[in-house]
């Protein structure tokens, strides 16, 4: 089905089958503890269809080369591999030109190249706007500008349901006002936040705007011009792609404005001892060797995953994510943090007597992989008074069936440990 | 404080009736992993108390998750240290039972000939001390050999 999957085009459809889904991840057929695993890690990290793996063993089987030199073959085909990929993204989230992908190391080095690049645009006493849900990449970058520059970092609070404050973000917003970087959902919470009103506010206002869009595009469309947000960030590897790369979108003039971030190869014009002028975009933001394997197993990852009908996808995602808050009255003791209207099947929990880490461990025994601890945003943390808490998250190859064993096993934990 | 200092650290059995070699040979009897955690939880629930007053940033051991004190004592007429640590986290208190069981009241030379590694291993708890899992254990194992080779 593979094969199939890949040379279908986007016109028709397929009809998403989860048992073809499943065969096609090679690594979920597995026993783990003797148990047959059950991957509720996906917000970590997604696992990787065989495409995705067969296409980054065939490069380098045969066309490995670097790119963009053109004295041979393998070369060109390196080359226009690399540069398909790109395309491939833009399609994806619909930006209006190949010069506005910037492949990057993930989600954390676009922004702290952003974050980098405008630090001539700031001065004191100008305003960051971040929300109080941030993973510490989409805070850590914007506290570093702030302290480089005397900006102040101002923060969007939320409810104790997890939904940015209504009116909150209103009240920040003024003419200081130079950034707002938010996310577009919540690695913790699942919230997904109306980043299209922030975004038209911020606008108005004069603000550049970054969407953290990591958590979202494994779960929704993105269309970068829609939004018309500044900047749009992602991580290949939660997309079902391969790790070591991520993608930063900017509006070409944006990405025009900024200075490269660094210095090397293939970012360059000209070099000379006296002066080095820059390539042009992407380039500029590419120095050294890219990454090339990375670059074509995400596009592998995408047509992968754009070749099923989004609306069955997202169904069987909310299906999978309303069965589960179904059961959590069944495993007493057991709350749900993060119960946002609009959520992506991210499901983090709490069970009275028992540490986040307790569950993560006994849940392992029983084959099941889910995250636990701070998941990267203390101040999250710190808002809700917890040291942590244990998270499952679903990717669309996950079952209901999972989903039962899950609740079954964290009953049985229930019972026997606290 | 209530009771002093002495009395507080040495009034258990770490060390003495609830020592390594028992837990090895429980352990071994246990057939699955609901038993064999069932008993690391309770033999958490052994620990002495631990002194709410000392939870204080100097007696905190940095792991990734849990939070876990840990505090001293050095019994002047028996050259004998003593140790207390806890834990937020059932599994964890569970696996510092099983490190005071084997360095507690011990001579500092005593405790830093003990191989708690080689005691995981046989349990088959080695991940726990292995560096990719951040829940501070061995950390913990870390700072009572840094205590003890300071009093050497």
């Amino acid at each position: 089905m593979n094969q199939q999957a890949v040379e279908s085009n986007n016109d028709s459809k397929m009809t998403f089958d989860i048992k073809a889904v499943r065969k096609s991840f090679p690594i979920l057929d597995q026993n783990v503890n003797g148990k047959p695993l059950i991957y509720l890690d996906n917000a970590a990290s997604a696992q990787k269809p065989d495409t995705v793996i067969q296409s980054i063993s065939d490069y380098y089987c045969h066309d490995n080369s670097n790119v963009h030199r053109g004295a041979h073959t393998l070369g060109d085909r390196a080359t226009a591999a690399f540069e398909g990929a790109r395309e491939t993204v833009r399609r994806f989230i619909n930006a209006a030109s190949t010069k506005e992908i910037i492949w990057t190391g993930g989600t954390t080095e676009a922004i702290n190249l952003v974050a980098s690049g405008l630090t001539a645009s700031l001065k004191a006493d100008d305003e960051i706007i971040v929300s109080r849900m941030e993973h510490h990449a989409n805070i850590v970058p914007w506290q570093m500008l702030a302290e480089r520059t005397g900006a102040i970092l101002k923060v969007i609070e939320i409810n104790e349901a997890g939904e940015l404050q209504e009116g909150a973000f209103d009240k920040l917003l003024t003419e200081r006002t130079k950034i707002v970087a938010v996310t577009q959902v919540s690695n913790v919470l699942g919230t997904i936040n109306p980043v299209k009103e922030i975004i038209d506010k911020a606008k108005a206002a004069g603000a550049i705007t970054l969407i953290d869009g990591a958590q979202a595009v494994p779960h929704f469309l993105v269309d970068v011009q829609a939004l018309d947000c500044d900047y749009f960030v992602f991580s290949s590897h939660k997309l079902f792609g391969p790790t070591g790369i991520g993608v930063l979108y900017g509006k070409e003039d944006r990405l025009n404005a900024l200075p490269p971030y660094q210095g090397g190869g293939e970012m360059i014009e000209r070099v000379t001892f006296e002066k080095t002028t820059y390539n042009e975009l992407p380039y500029k933001f590419e120095a050294g060797t890219p990454p090339i394997s990375e670059a074509i197993g995400l596009a592998k990852a995408i047509d992968y995953f754009t070749v099923f009908d989004r609306q069955s996808i997202e169904l069987h995602e909310n299906n999978l994510l309303n069965y589960a808050n179904s059961m959590v009255s069944d495993v007493p003791g057991m709350r749900i943090i993060g119960t946002a209207a609009s959520k992506v099947p991210v499901m983090s929990f709490m069970i009275d007597g028992l540490h986040p880490s307790d569950i993560g461990t006994l849940l392992d025994q029983q084959g099941i992989a889910i995250r636990t601890g701070h998941h990267c945003a203390m101040p999250l943390m710190d808002f809700y008074g917890l040291p942590g808490t244990a998270r499952a998250s679903f990717a669309f190859y996950n079952t209901q069936s999972e989903v039962e064993k899950l609740f079954e096993c964290l009953q049985k934990i229930q019972r026997l440990f606290t | 404080m209530t009771i002093d200092k002495h009395t507080q650290f040495t009034q258990n059995d770490f060390g003495g009736s609830i020592n390594t070699d028992e837990i090895l040979d429980t352990f071994e009897f246990l057939e699955d992993w609901e038993e064999r955690y069932a008993y690391i939880i309770d033999l958490g629930k052994k620990l002495p108390e631990f002194p709410e007053s000392e939870k204080v940033e100097a007696n905190y051991v940095h792991g990734c998750q849990s939070q876990v004190w840990l505090i001293h004592y050095l019994d002047k007429a028996s050259g004998k240290l003593y140790l207390l640590i806890d834990s937020d986290a059932l599994i964890v208190r569970g696996l510092a039972a099983i490190v005071l069981a084997a360095m507690n009241a011990k001579s500092p030379n005593e405790l830093l000939a003990v191989n708690v590694e080689e005691i995981f291993e046989k349990m088959d708890l080695i991940r726990h001390v292995s560096a990719t899992r951040g829940n501070g254990l061995r950390s913990m194992v870390k700072k009572v050999q840094v205590i003890a080779e300071q009093l050497i």
